[in-house]
C-alpha cells in the first residue's frame, strides 16, 4: 500500500517535471513545475516529515512560484515570445555540455554516497524537537542562511532600483 | 492553571462522537477510518455551506439596515429564502468563457481556490472532541494550504486573456503578498508562548481561569491583544474584504480578475472568499479567543462547539460591520499600511511576547510592572508610528463642501 502510494507520487512528480520541460507555453511550464513541487511535498508527507512538507508548500508553492511567475510576466513581451530553436550550433553544444556536466556531478554524488541504513525503528521527531534543534544546536547555521538570503534580497532590490534610475534618466533627456 | 476537567463530559458534549460511533462503530478498521473521514468532510461541507448561505443573507440584510433600507425582503418570510433564489439564479446562468482564454486554467482557477479554502477547515478544533485532522504542526498546515490562493488568482487573471484581468490579478497578488507577512508574524507569539504548533495544543494552553473569573485566553494579554488586531486586519486583506476589497472592487473595477467569469464559476470564487473568511475567523478564535473554551466557569454547561460557533459568528458579523463602516483604500495606501505599519508592529509584538515569556516568574507587585511594561511595548510603537504615518494627512479640510 505504502509502496504503491510512493510509486504514484514519484510518477506524478516526474511526469509533471518532464511535461514542464517539453511545453512551449512558459506559464504552463511554471504551473507544472508547481505541481512537481507539490509532488515533492507529498513525498515528504509520505515519509512522515510533516513540518518539512508544509514548509515546502509554504515556501515553494506560496512564494517561489510567485517570484518565477512575476519574472516571466515582467520579462516577456508577448505570450508567444519563446525560443523554439537554438540560436546557433555552438550555443546548443555548450548547453548540452553544461547540462550533462550537472547531471554527471549529481549522478556521481548519488551513486557514491554511502547512505547509512539503520535497522532500528526510526525515532519520531516532533515539531518541538525540531524547533529546539533549529534554535539551539543549529542556530548559527540558521542565522547565516538568513543573512545570506537578506543580502541576496537587498542585491535584487539594488539591481532593480538602478535599472529604474536609467529609465528615469532616459525619460529626463 | 487548568481548573475544570470534566470526567465524564456531559451528554451534549459527547453527542457528536456518540452519533459517529453509532454510525461507523460496526465497521472494521481501514473502512471505519475511511467512513469517519468521509463523514467529517461531509459535515464540514454541510455546516459551512449552510453558514455561507446564512452569511450572504445576513450580510445583505445588515448592509441594508446600515444604509437605511430594508435589504432583501421579498423571497419567503423576511427574505429568508433569498440564498436559495440566488443559488438557482447563478447555477442556471450561462457560463461564458472567452474564445481566446486558456480553457483548462480558466476552469481550474476557481476549483483550486475553493479546494484550498475548504482544506483549511480540516485542522480547526471546533469542539472538545471535534477536530477532523489533529496534526502536530496544524497551524503551519493551515497557512501552507492558504498559500495556493495566490496561485489561483494568478491563474484566473492570466487564463482570462484580458489585460485588465491580468493587471487586476497582479494588483491582487501585490496585496496578498504584502499582507501575508503580518498575518504570519501575528501568530508567532502564540506559538512562542504556548510552545506548540498544534491547534489543539494552543487551545489547551488557553484553558482555565485566572483568579477564578478571567479566562486565560491569549487576547487578554498585551501581546495577544496586539497580535489579534494585526491578525484580523491582515485577515481582512487576505480574504479581500472591505476596506481592502480592491482586487474586485465591484463599483470601480468591474470585479478585477473576475471580469471574465460568469455564472457558476463566479459563484465558486464568491464561495471561496466567504470560506476563506470563515476559516481565518475560525483560526483567530483558535489562536486568540480561547478556541472552544467557555468564557466563565459557570457557563461551561453549554457545549464547547456552541461556544466556538458563537465566537465564530461574532467575528464574521464584525467583518460585515467593518464592510458597512469603512471606505475602500487605494492600492498605495494599502501596501504602505502593511509594510510601514503592520509589519513593524507585528515584529515588535514578537519582542513583547519574548519579554512576557522571560518575565513569567515575576510575582506580587512585579506582576503589575510586567503588565505595564508589556502594555507600553504595545501602545507606544502604535502611537508613535501612527502619528508619523498620518503626519500632514489629518485632519482633512473640506474646501468646497460646507
Amino acid at each position: 500500500m505504502m509502496t504503491a502510494a510512493l510509486i504514484g507520487i514519484l510518477l506524478l512528480t516526474l511526469a509533471a517535471g518532464a511535461v514542464a520541460m517539453s511545453l512551449r507555453n512558459l506559464i504552463h511550464s511554471v504551473l507544472l513545475l508547481i505541481v512537481c513541487w507539490l509532488g515533492i511535498a507529498t513525498f515528504y508527507l509520505w515519509a512522515g516529515a510533516e513540518f518539512l512538507a508544509f514548509s515546502q508548500l509554504l515556501v515553494y508553492v506560496g512564494a517561489v512560484s510567485m517570484v518565477v511567475l512575476f519574472a516571466i510576466l515582467l520579462t516577456r513581451r508577448s505570450r508567444i515570445d519563446v525560443a523554439v530553436a537554438p540560436d546557433s550550433a555552438s550555443r546548443a553544444l555548450w548547453a548540452l555540455v553544461a547540462g550533462f556536466a550537472v547531471l554527471g556531478v549529481l549522478a556521481y554524488g548519488m551513486l557514491n554516497a554511502k547512505l547509512p541504513v539503520s535497522t532500528s525503528p526510526v525515532p519520531s521527531v516532533s515539531v518541538r524537537d525540531l524547533g529546539a534543534q533549529l534554535a539551539g544546536t543549529h542556530s548559527a547555521a540558521l542565522l547565516v542562511i538568513g543573512l545570506i538570503l537578506t543580502v541576496a534580497l537587498l542585491g535584487g532590490v539594488v539591481i532593480a532600483a538602478s535599472g529604474r534610475a536609467d529609465i528615469m534618466e532616459e525619460k529626463g533627456k | 492553571m487548568i481548573s475544570n476537567i470534566h470526567s465524564p463530559d456531559p451528554l451534549l458534549e459527547r453527542a457528536p462522537q456518540l452519533i459517529l460511533d453509532a454510525v461507523t462503530g460496526s465497521l472494521h478498521e481501514p473502512w471505519r477510518w475511511l467512513a469517519n473521514g468521509v463523514i467529517s468532510i461531509v459535515m464540514i461541507l454541510a455546516v459551512f455551506g449552510g453558514l455561507f448561505a446564512a452569511l450572504t443573507l445576513a450580510e445583505r440584510k445588515i448592509l441594508g439596515r446600515v444604509q437605511n433600507r430594508p435589504g432583501p425582503n421579498r423571497t419567503g418570510p423576511f427574505g429568508l429564502l433569498q440564498p436559495i433564489a440566488d443559488g438557482i439564479k447563478t447555477m442556471t446562468k450561462e457560463d461564458i468563457v472567452p474564445r481566446d482564454a486558456d480553457q483548462l486554467l480558466h476552469l481550474l482557477a476557481p476549483v483550486t481556490l475553493l479546494a484550498s479554502a475548504f482544506m483549511a477547515f480540516a485542522v480547526i478544533p471546533f469542539g472538545r472532541h471535534l477536530v477532523a485532522l489533529d496534526l502536530d504542526s496544524s497551524v503551519l498546515y493551515f497557512f501552507a494550504v492558504g498559500a495556493t490562493t495566490e496561485l489561483a488568482i494568478f491563474m484566473a487573471g492570466w487564463a482570462s486573456h484580458n489585460k485588465y484581468s491580468l493587471l487586476a490579478a497582479m494588483r491582487a497578488l501585490a496585496q496578498l503578498i504584502s499582507y501575508e507577512l503580518p498575518l504570519l508574524m501575528s501568530w508567532l507569539p502564540v506559538v512562542m508562548l504556548s510552545g506548540t504548533l498544534s491547534a489543539t495544543g494552543i487551545v489547551a494552553a488557553q484553558a482555565g481561569w485566572k483568579h477564578g473569573w478571567m479566562p486565560s485566553w491569549h487576547i487578554f494579554t498585551p501581546w495577544g491583544f496586539a497580535g489579534f488586531v494585526v491578525f484580523m486586519v491582515a485577515a481582512l486583506a487576505e480574504s479581500n474584504r472591505s476596506p481592502f476589497d480592491l482586487p474586485e472592487a465591484e463599483s470601480e473595477l468591474i470585479a478585477g480578475h473576475l471580469t471574465e467569469y460568469s455564472g457558476c464559476k463566479y459563484v465558486l470564487f464568491f464561495m471561496a472568499e466567504y470560506f476563506g473568511m470563515t476559516a481565518l475567523s475560525g483560526m483567530a478564535v483558535t489562536l486568540f479567543l480561547g478556541g472552544w473554551h467557555a468564557p466563565l466557569p459557570a457557563l461551561e454547561f453549554i457545549p464547547s462547539y456552541a461556544w466556538f460557533g458563537m465566537k465564530l459568528v461574532a467575528l464574521l458579523l464584525g467583518f460585515i460591520w467593518i464592510r458597512a463602516t469603512f471606505p475602500r483604500m487605494r492600492i498605495d495606501q494599502l501596501t504602505r499600511f502593511s509594510w510601514k505599519f503592520l509589519v513593524p508592529l507585528a515584529l515588535i509584538n514578537v519582542g513583547t511576547a519574548a519579554f512576557w515569556f522571560l518575565s513569567a516568574g515575576w510575582s506580587g507587585p512585579m506582576q503589575a510592572v510586567r503588565w505595564a511594561l508589556a502594555a507600553i511595548l504595545v501602545v507606544l510603537p502604535f502611537v508613535l508610528m501612527g502619528r508619523r504615518l498620518s503626519a500632514g494627512l489629518a485632519p482633512r479640510t473640506y474646501r468646497y463642501a460646507t
